[in-house]
């Protein structure tokens, strides 16, 4: 029984639990002593009783099972294996999940071939959906074979632990309805907790986030070392079959560098036009074109950033090269032009829209004290609301700048595949982004470096974009509050 | 003692009429101003005559359209997009609404002091140094030094704050923070000096001494002043009008008018009965 | 008068003149910039939007014929047995060719005559004509009409992506073949007509047959795990965090985190959600299920910092009018608070759906990028999704998929129009001034 079913019967039980919690309390009350608590909080009271000890089986069942099998798997692991290092050990345990995964949808026939090993059996699990990077070694049949077996009978006794534990807590919460039972305070006791764990899934995410990146850049440092991958200029991970020679060179510079400079491209269109827009729209415009153009730029960041990579695969990226062409420029149809500019016009609303929220925060005396002065009005804003909103505005600009690090389906359909440490912006460079799609996407297997760079791509990606956030964020609270 | 041997030279460039045209000469008029805020009438019909080298007070209670006024002798209304005015206000006899006034002289030459302190985000220096700079009214740095001394003097400040000309305006006390402000209009150096209620925002101490400071600027400025206090505007105006409703009750001499009001409301407003 | 006083340099009446000349000059410069700046940013979205639609208006349209087909039954089922294995494995594509021969007198004898007539149609015909015939065996035997699907090169020809002046041996379509097709569309037997298989088929290698369906059933379960995820969690939070947090380190944190979360670039998402949902917990590749919930986690702070905003806009004294009258706090806040707050929440999801429907570098990551032919039925089955399949269009080779692409996103861009409206709408409607 899969944990998806165990839930559903969860979702079922409920209503259920529900009816008959209500049921009997409405009973009660037909008795001499009135309720304290309405006889539908005795109902949610009883239908929490039943699910909840059971979802905490499931949940902690569903964590802990992998974990366990897995270590037991390990320690069957012949000698042999077990003497190579921890990166080559987790390729073969790699294989050996996969076949445990659909061993029920083998024949004897077909294991009996792969404990033979014969030739073929990669191609053979393939056509039964068994993906596999490498083909099975007799021994890993044998350790899969548990494993399958270990699995379905944790999966049988998951089902009926849980439903013991569901049984149970029916049966007390039944036992406890009671007219003087303040059901209330509990079930909105328990909201309150449920409310809380709702608000922790952002650091459980966040939590979740570092682990798998940081989890996997350790396998993949154990395989590339640390410096090689910080300081390396050559990107060139060629996809050579796991555990053998030659794991390619894992340079992250030039990634670095194209990402920086296809931001640097899209911050050059996007910190003008935004900043301008801004200030022309809070200080200029009439309310009418106000009204008409703060919906039209916030339409520009609601277009998905897949629109923006095709606009810039088939239509801007031609241009320009045609245009380079005519005049005598060759302009590659993917460069980091393309991608910046591309990218520059889909990020002019994050500059705009709150670099407008800024300017107009400035307070209105501080323009009046100018204007008492004789200031024009362009004076006044270059000269008082400018260097007033600049920490604000600052604070936007690397907001902007962390939403064109981390952009990846402009990059991915504009930029170019090559890794290119270039300073022309006429070529085409390739980004981490990018990187990172084309190193997971397709059959994979997971633990060949290969797979585990897009991983330590991540987490360069996620440190750095999370260091600007911070800073942005924390430069926008500051100025806020400076004008509370 | 620089300071005012360049005084002395510049008044004996111009020696003339400069005792003559000081006294009682007029300096603003106002005839028949009405002001609407979109539909809503804010002024009816004032007409005011603003003498230079006094200080002109406006009373009268909150609402009474006193601060509106004010804010059209150097058309800051126009920084409003709903305000409407007519009427015909001259500074030595030109229409500042007409056509061909620039806004921006203007107010170059009747600069404006608000209700709450409002220094730039800048150092105390660029602070004052900003208008001059605007209108180009140094050609060198020392000229501009000069000026933004001369300027702290006048508003009585500059030996406070002269050893700290680079740190930021806003670091200043509330009262410090006005004189600032004050500085800051007279380095431009205007003709009238228009505040809005200068020491709404202060303390009685700080009050005092932009009281003073007003009394003092009276030689070299026509001076209009909103105040809240009849105190206040006992204390330091030489003239006072009384607005209420949105009309011009009552002007004439201060003396005249606190002592001896022709009209009931102002008397009533004058002995506390309203306000 | 005043010259005593402040050491002012005076300038002359004609360098005043000039000085404010100058700097009027600036002041319309900076206001240029201004509309400059907006200029190019509408200007830009103009290009854009009319480059998808003049690329992808033409993929609402694809050719056919209208031929009556004879469903022969000697072809089908010659034995009569009526079994629907039989009736499947027939030769479908033989009955249309035949009756495409018939129609335009082609001599059956000759070879390429009749390989320059096969040429004429799609692949899909087969699929077209099984179809037909599986879902109404009584057809057998009978001649019935068809739109039968032209091959994407005569489509090409049609909506002229293939030049006529082309050389014919440079061409992919020879003379002979557009004589017919000629010959055809006078006749009113070939003809554009609504593209209904864009909506209807799944993936295919022709462009022809390649269609939506399995992209926008794949988003639709998407947009539902997040609904039923996202929007209950992102309330719960956003209730906690304006009703009960207390002020302290614990709530500091979930706030910088939710704010940070927002700002994370969305492939870290999918870096989670391949090494979480799939690697971790063992869930399928390529399912909306694990897109879905990725999503989840990408809309979540969206919907937090909404429904936060649309909480606190609630005023005080609503509370305190339900505390007042007996009820318990919790009470206070599911009676009144959340129903008053409910149409700024339903915005803020709404405003969350577009953003995830839109979303596709993460999708990439957990393997939404499949060749999937066939609908799915539950989300745990291989899917794709929309902002996916235009991707995947997007990087195929063949010339085809060029309009597809630009009408896929035409198709894209109409839902999240229609979902913005919606937010719109609902703002407009039970917008409330306190």
């Amino acid at each position: 029984m899969s944990t998806g079913m165990l839930i559903l019967a969860l979702v079922i039980i409920f209503p259920l639990a529900m009816f008959v919690g209500r049921t009997r309390a409405g009973v009660l009350n037909r008795g001499s002593q009135r309720l304290h608590s309405r006889p539908v909080y005795h109902g949610v009271y009883l239908a929490l009783m039943a699910i909840l000890p059971a979802l905490f089986v499931i949940v902690v069942w569903g964590v802990a099972e992998p974990l366990i099998i897995n270590n037991s798997a390990r320690g069957e692991l012949p000698q042999t294996v077990l003497d190579l290092p921890v990166a080559e050990q987790n390729l073969v345990m790699g294989v050996i999940n996969n076949l445990a995964d659909g061993y029920n949808r083998l024949s004897d026939d077909e294991l009996a071939q792969m404990r033979a090993g014969a030739d073929g059996t990669q191609r053979m699990l393939a056509a039964k959906g068994i993906f596999l990077p490498s083909a099975p070694e007799p021994f890993m049949v044998d350790v899969a074979e548990h494993m399958a077996s270990a699995k379905m009978t944790s999966r049988l006794l998951a089902a009926l632990v849980s439903a013991v534990a569901a049984i149970l807590g029916f049966f007390i919460g039944w036992r406890r309805i009671a007219p003087a039972m303040r059901a209330r305070n509990i079930v909105e006791r328990m909201m309150l907790i449920g409310l809380l764990a709702a608000s922790g899934v952002a650091i459980l995410t966040t939590f979740g986030i570092v682990m798998s990146v940081l989890f996997e850049s350790i396998h993949f440092f154990s395989i590339v070392p640390v410096t090689d991958f910080l300081f390396g200029t050559v990107w060139d991970p060629r996809f050579s079959a796991p555990g053998r020679e030659g794991a390619g060179q894992f340079g992250i510079l030039p990634l670095l560098w194209g990402t920086l400079f296809i931001s640097f491209v899209a911050m050059l269109v996007a910190v003008p036009v935004g900043l301008f827009s801004a200030i022309y729209m809070s200080e200029y415009a009439s309310s009418r074109l106000r009204a008409f153009a703060k919906p039209v730029l916030e339409v520009l960041a609601g277009i998905p950033t897949i629109v923006y990579g095709l606009f810039a695969l088939v239509t801007f990226g031609p241009f320009l090269r045609d245009t380079g062409g005519a005049i005598g420029l060759e302009i590659s149809a993917n460069s980091v032009l393309t991608a910046g500019v591309v990218m520059g016009v889909m990020i002019i609303p994050f500059v705009s829209s709150l670099s407008d929220d800024i300017i107009t925060a400035v307070p209105r005396a501080m323009r009046e004290g100018s204007y008492g002065l004789g200031a024009t009005q362009s004076e006044t804003i270059k000269r008082v609301v400018m260097p007033a909103a600049l920490p604000g505005i600052v604070g936007a600009v690397l907001l902007a700048a962390s939403r064109a690090i981390g952009e990846t389906m402009i990059v991915v359909m504009a930029a170019g595949i090559a890794a290119n440490l270039t300073l022309n912006p006429l070529e085409p460079v390739t980004t981490m982004t990018v990187k990172i799609v084309s190193q997971l996407t397709g059959d994979l297997e997971f633990n060949s470096p290969q797979t585990l760079v897009a991983f330590a791509l991540g987490l360069t990606l996620f440190i750095l974009t999370l260091g600007l956030n911070i800073i942005a964020l924390h430069t926008v609270r500051k100025y806020r509050e400076q004008y509370e | 003692m620089m300071n005012d041997t360049r005084m002395e030279f510049q008044t004996m460039e111009q020696p003339m009429a400069a005792e003559q045209m000081r006294n009682d000469t007029l300096k603003m008029t106002a005839r028949d101003v009405d002001v609407f805020y979109g539909a809503k009438q804010a002024l009816f019909g004032v007409n005011l005559d603003i003498n230079n080298n006094e200080v002109t007070a406006l009373i009268g209670p909150s609402g009474c359209g006193k601060s509106t006024f004010l804010r059209c002798l150097n058309r800051m209304n126009d920084t409003i997009d709903i305000a409407r005015i007519e009427g015909e206000i001259k500074l030595d006899d030109q229409d500042i609404y007409d056509r061909k006034i620039d806004v921006v002289e203007l107010r170059a030459r009747v600069g404006m002091v608000f209700q709450k302190p409002n220094p730039f985000p800048k150092s105390i220096y660029e602070n004052v140094a900003y208008g001059p700079r605007i209108h180009g009214l140094a050609r060198n740095r020392t000229e501009l030094d000069d000026i933004v001394v001369t300027s702290l003097r006048k508003a009585s400040l500059y030996e406070e704050v002269k050893d700290r000309l680079d740190e930021p305006g806003t670091g200043l006390s509330g009262g410090q923070q006005q004189r600032l402000c004050i500085a800051r209009t007279i380095a431009v150096n205007p003709e009238v000096i228009l505040m809005d209620e200068p020491c709404s925002a202060l303390d009685p101490i700080a009050t005092a001494r932009i009281e003073e400071l007003i009394d003092e600027l009276r030689e070299n400025f026509c001076i209009v002043i909103v105040t809240h206090s009849m105190q206040q505007a006992a204390r330091v105006s030489q003239r006072t009008a009384f607005f209420h409703l949105g009309k011009l009750v009552e002007h004439g001499e201060t003396q005249e008018i606190f002592t001896n009001p022709r009209d009931q409301r102002t008397h009533d407003y004058i002995t506390g009965r309203f306000g | 008068m005043s010259d005593t006083v402040i050491p002012v340099h005076r300038l002359t009446a004609d360098e005043l003149s000039a000085r404010t000349r100058r700097r009027y000059a600036a002041e319309r410069r900076f206001r240029y910039y201004g509309i400059a700046a907006l200029s190019f940013a509408f200007f830009f979205l103009i290009v854009l939007f009319a480059s998808i639609v003049s690329n992808g208006w033409s993929a609402f349209v694809q050719s056919s014929f209208a031929i009556a087909v004879k469903l022969d039954r000697t072809v089908i089922d010659p034995d009569n047995t009526g079994d629907p294995n039989v009736i499947r494995a027939a030769d479908y594509t033989k009955l249309a060719r035949q009756a495409l021969y018939e129609r335009l007198g082609v001599d059956a004898e000759s070879r390429p005559e009749r390989r320059d007539a096969n040429g004429l149609l799609s692949r899909g015909v087969d699929t077209q004509l099984r179809e037909a015939v599986l879902g109404d065996p009584s057809l057998i035997g009978q001649t019935v009409s068809f739109n039968l699907l032209a091959n994407g090169d005569v489509d090409a020809l049609l909506k002229g992506a293939i030049s006529r002046d082309v050389p014919e041996a440079n061409r992919q379509v020879n003379d002979r073949q557009v004589a017919w097709a000629d010959r055809m569309v006078e006749e009113g037997v070939l003809k554009k007509r609504f593209n209904t298989g864009l909506f209807t088929f799944g993936a295919s290698s022709q462009p022809e047959t390649a269609g939506l369906l399995v992209a926008i059933v794949g988003s639709f379960f998407m947009m539902v795990v997040v609904v039923l995820l996202a929007v209950p969690i992102g309330v719960a939070a956003a209730v906690y965090l304006e009703e009960f947090a207390p002020r302290n380190r614990w709530t500091d944190l979930i706030e910088v985190n939710i704010n940070n979360l927002a700002a994370v670039p969305s492939i870290v998402f999918g870096l989670l959600g391949l090494a979480v949902f799939i690697n971790f917990f063992g869930l399928p590749r390529s399912a909306s299920l694990v897109g879905g919930l990725v999503l989840t986690l990408m809309t979540l702070p969206t919907i937090i910092i909404a429904a936060r905003a649309a909480i606190t806009a609630v005023p005080p004294s609503i509370r305190e009018g339900a505390l007042g009258v007996g009820a318990s706090k919790m009470q206070a806040i599911t009676h009144h608070v959340l129903p008053l707050a409910l149409p700024g929440i339903m915005t803020g999801t709404i405003i969350g759906l577009v953003q995830a429907l839109g979303e596709t570098a993460p999708l990439l990551m957990i393997g939404l990028v499949a060749f999937v032919v066939d609908v799915p039925s539950t989300p745990l089955d291989p899917a794709t999704a929309l902002p996916v399949q235009i991707y995947m269009w997007a990087t195929s080779a063949e010339r085809g998929f060029v309009e597809r692409t630009a009408g896929a996103t035409i198709v894209l861009l109409g839902f999240l129009f229609v979902m913005n409206a919606a937010a719109v709408y609902l703002r407009k409607r039970f917008e409330r001034r306190w």
